[in-house]
């Protein structure tokens, strides 16, 4: 009736160095096994699934040597914003504040960088209509928009403990529904022709690019980054948000105001969506339009936390998710496999990441089962 | 009836134990004596099932035995009282014991055979307790002997209990004796783990010793050891069980607190209008059980819980109210019982958190952001001036023994030099080494003229440490006596909330003087 083992947890007291990275890098294999598997069973071969997501994402050599990098620039394209959004969420997670509404967040920036891209020159013809004037406006914009969003539950937090993912999660519906009603109703192009959108900003309000559709927003990304890892590392804030995060009973006592570190965290981790707004709206759009609300924001979350909230990381791990969602666009069109093959792969990969933890801080023992001798004997 | 032999369980990176031998008889208390992380809990946690021993065997009445999980040592009649009780709260002392049982008129229970026979067993061991009772009504007391009888209710021969006496006054302590013995005449056995060296020689049939995970010392006859025999034995080398200490030179008071009343987590009043006075140059001992509202004070001094009524005075300055960052100001630093939770954090680094007051204080800056090599080199400093011991500045502190965590949090607050220190339980749950290097420091902080407020539920460490000593029970400060003047069973007797009887009169004399 009993299986001869027994498998059992236990703790590792002093957990060796390398299994920081070995665990992390085991859960993503295990992860594209079980992919493997699935594509097998939809009938594709699944070494060939694989290349071909590698050769979307990343393209050939062959084109390579032709000066032909549209692919991996497609994948650094969508890699900006999800830099930024896991920098949000990760901020945010740092102080174990559970922000879930990056996406809402962001879609509120890019709501009021259309503003200005659409509404300022004609209401302040004064400012002169040059990108060096216009692109920082709007990147202002977006951390606002952002920022006073993800202001919101981090007030009704501070001031009467309502519990965060529940105002984070359902704010996301209003702004996506706002945002929807705008380009749909009053801001729709009148010479949209039926289209759904708004007008499209003035040149002036373009993100320049550098190469394909990549624009300068990846520098933006590679900043915020930068800055998100010293204000972590090297700023008496950043050691408040850990500090509070890791033992709030500790933070008191050494003086930290809860509801100020609550603030200035969402205010960050906001107006670090709402740039992802920002890079979306004014490097890619153009205008104000469907596309925005591509859960960016809740991708961001699985980013943020396989990166375990380290923004070097999170760089690293915003391409290479953005290479399975580009390379999963890519196995539709060869394969004929469903698009959301990318979204499957991302969800195992999140699903095993976290499941894989436990062996980081714990490990197996098999023992072998023998009988329990009753005392009577 | 339990033999152990060459048990060894090894965890990465530790042997926590390696080859260890004990034999408990029928009718025997065996106590198991040892620091922390010398392998007594690890060796129990074998015993009961819990842990699986890597190599070495058990046997149970001649017979050798695998223990998987705990309802396989039930079964052997092996029983366990936890440090920390396994009770729920709102049941009742019936329901508890019943838990995880079989009823004899399933599929219905039969709570009033279990109360029946919780009575029965009550009476003949010396454990009086309503089975009705729900268990959140009752005192600590009350709920250790809930869980003895939980274990006595399965036919446990064989107990193990595990630091019983760290919640207990000094008299229900010897109520506890009293039990335990009554259930040795009775053929049972106990294997008693402790670190007051004291009760372990009133009571122990025998003793082993554990250090490093090895048995260092077997006494048979505990009569013919000390108190100091037993700490060399455990710690490997002389130790001095109370610090050397010259005659105290009070100045002026630095901190009094005045009428003051302060509410507990469930909104009931846990101090009851306290009246105390800590001079300069002397350190004042909180004696008392726990729960009786030391926490409640401490943090209401520290600034961690408002006070409802009340004055506490730092030098001239009310602080009652004030933040913590206000109270730091004013010269007063904490060092708190609960060492994980509000002392130190554990996945912080040892320089991080030997920051943790000062983290905003400029000298650590450099414009926005931290000046890496000024915190490093504080931490150094503290690390090296109180000898903590850790691998380096970068260990997260949760890799340190309890004992150099409380010396890093002992560095931190000192560093401060401050005007008034609160330490509540400064040396619970830390190894005989790094208590005696404590007690020495907290002896020389008291000698540059701080005044010292320590809080202890051991009753050894206030009579070592304190000048005069304060007995609260329920809120109030029963009296407070010189310590020349001090009588332990007086002081245990005033503890239980009793009227101090002989010795009384010179006890109330020496508080009624001393204020």
């Amino acid at each position: 009736m009993t299986a001869p083992f027994r498998i059992g947890l236990e703790k590792r007291l002093d957990p060796p160095p390398y299994v920081r990275w070995l665990v992390p890098i085991l859960s993503i294999l295990v992860a594209l096994g079980f992919g493997a598997v699935v594509i097998g069973l939809a009938g594709a071969d699944p070494i060939e699934a694989y290349l071909q997501i590698l050769a979307g994402a990343f393209g050939s050599p062959a084109a390579w040597l032709d000066g032909e990098f549209y692919a991996v620039s497609e994948t650094i394209v969508r890699t900006i914003p999800l830099i930024l959004t896991g920098l949000a969420v990760a901020v945010a997670f740092r102080m174990r504040f559970w922000n879930i509404g990056a996406e809402g967040q962001l879609v509120v920036g890019g709501v009021f960088v259309a503003w200005v891209a659409l509404f300022l020159p004609e209401l302040l013809p004064g400012i002169p209509q040059t990108p060096w004037v216009y692109l920082p406006l709007m990147a202002v914009a977006a951390i606002l928009g952002g920022a006073l969003w993800a202001l919101v539950p981090a007030v009704l937090k501070a001031a009467l403990e309502v519990d965060e993912i529940i105002t984070t999660i359902m704010l996301n519906f209003v702004a996506i529904l706002t945002y929807q009603y705008l380009f749909t109703g009053p801001w729709k192009d009148p010479e949209g022709q039926g289209f759904p959108g708004s007008a499209p900003f003035p040149e002036f309000a373009w993100l320049p690019r550098i190469g394909g559709r990549v624009t300068l927003g990846l520098f933006l990304a590679l900043a915020a980054a930068v800055v998100v890892w010293l204000v972590f590392d090297h700023t008496k804030l950043g050691y408040e948000i850990a500090l509070t995060g890791e033992n709030p009973e500790a933070a008191r006592y050494a003086g930290v105001r809860r509801a100020g570190i609550i603030l200035a965290v969402m205010l960050l981790s906001g107006g670090l969506a709402g740039l992802a707004g920002f890079t979306e709206t004014a490097g890619i759009s153009h205008r104000l339009q469907q596309g925005l609300a591509i859960g960016n924001g809740f991708t961001g979350i699985i980013v943020a936390w396989v990166a375990k909230l380290r923004p070097g990381w999170i760089v690293l791990v915003a391409f290479l998710l953005s290479a399975l969602f580009v390379g999963g666009d890519q196995l539709q069109i060869s394969m004929g496999l469903p698009a959301s093959i990318g979204a499957f792969f991302q969800g195992m990969i999140l699903l095993f990441v976290l499941g894989g933890d436990v062996f980081s801080r714990y490990r197996l023992r098999i023992a072998r089962r023998a009988h329990v001798i009753s005392a009577e004997g | 009836m339990l033999e152990l032999r060459g048990i060894v369980k090894r965890f990465p990176g530790v042997l926590a134990n390696d080859g260890i031998d004990f034999e408990l008889l029928p009718g025997e208390i065996h106590t198991l004596l040892g620091e922390n992380g010398a392998g007594k809990s690890t060796l129990m946690k074998i015993v009961y099932g819990l842990y699986r021993p890597d190599a070495g065997e058990i046997l149970v009445d001649g017979t050798r035995v695998d223990i998987h999980r705990p309802t396989d040592a039930i079964e052997l009649g092996i029983g366990m009282v936890h440090q920390h009780f396994m009770l729920v709260d709102t049941l009742t002392v019936a329901e508890n014991v019943a838990m995880g049982l079989r009823s004899s008129r399933r599929p219905l229970t039969d709570l009033d055979v279990v109360a029946e026979r919780i009575v029965e067993l009550g009476e003949r061991f010396g454990l009086p307790v309503d089975p009705h009772a729900v268990i959140w009504q009752l005192s600590v007391g009350q709920r250790q002997r809930v869980e003895i009888l939980k274990a006595l209710y399965r036919d446990a021969r064989l107990l193990i209990l595990d630091e019983p006496t760290a919640v207990l006054t000094p008299q229900e302590a010897d109520q506890l004796f009293d039990t335990l013995r009554t259930m040795t005449e009775d053929g049972r056995g106990i294997i008693f783990i402790s670190h007051k060296l004291r009760e372990v020689l009133a009571l122990s049939d025998r003793i082993t010793v554990l250090r490093h995970g090895k048995v260092v010392g077997e006494v048979d006859d505990p009569t013919a050891v000390t108190r100091e025999d037993l700490a060399r034995m455990m710690v490997g080398r002389d130790v001095k069980l109370a610090p050397d200490k010259a005659p105290a030179r009070p100045g002026p008071a630095r901190l009094r607190v005045r009428g003051l009343r302060v509410h507990g987590d469930r909104g009931t009043e846990a101090v009851s209008g306290i009246d105390l006075e800590v001079r300069g140059g002397e350190i004042v001992g909180i004696a008392g059980v726990s729960g009786n509202g030391q926490r409640e004070l401490a943090e209401a001094i520290a600034g961690l819980r408002r006070p409802v009524a009340g004055e506490i005075l730092v030098g001239e300055v009310d602080v009652a109210g004030s933040s913590p960052a206000e109270i730091h100001a004013a010269g007063v630093r904490y060092i708190s019982e609960a060492r994980m939770r509000e002392g130190a954090i554990p996945g912080f680094t040892v320089a991080e958190n030997l920051l943790l007051v000062d983290h905003g204080d400029p000298r650590f800056r450099r414009g926005v952001l931290f000046d890496d090599r000024a915190i490093e080199e504080h931490g150094r400093r503290l690390v090296a001036e109180y000898r903590v011991k850790t691998p380096g500045l970068d260990t997260p502190v949760e890799h340190l023994s309890g004992g150099n965590i409380q010396k890093l949090i002992v560095a931190r607050e000192l560093s401060a030099r401050p005007d008034v220190l609160i330490a509540a339980q400064p040396t619970r749950g830390v190894d005989i080494g790094a208590a005696e290097y404590i007690h020495a420091r907290l002896v020389e902080e008291r000698d540059r003229g701080t005044a010292v407020l320590v809080i202890s539920e051991d009753l050894d460490e206030i009579l070592a440490l304190a000048d005069r000593i304060a007995v609260i029970y329920e809120g109030r400060i029963v009296d407070v006596v010189d310590r020349a003047e001090a009588d332990r069973e007086v002081l245990g007797l005033m503890m239980a909330g009793g009227h101090p009887g002989s010795g009384g009169e010179t006890a109330a004399a020496a508080g009624g003087a001393a204020r």
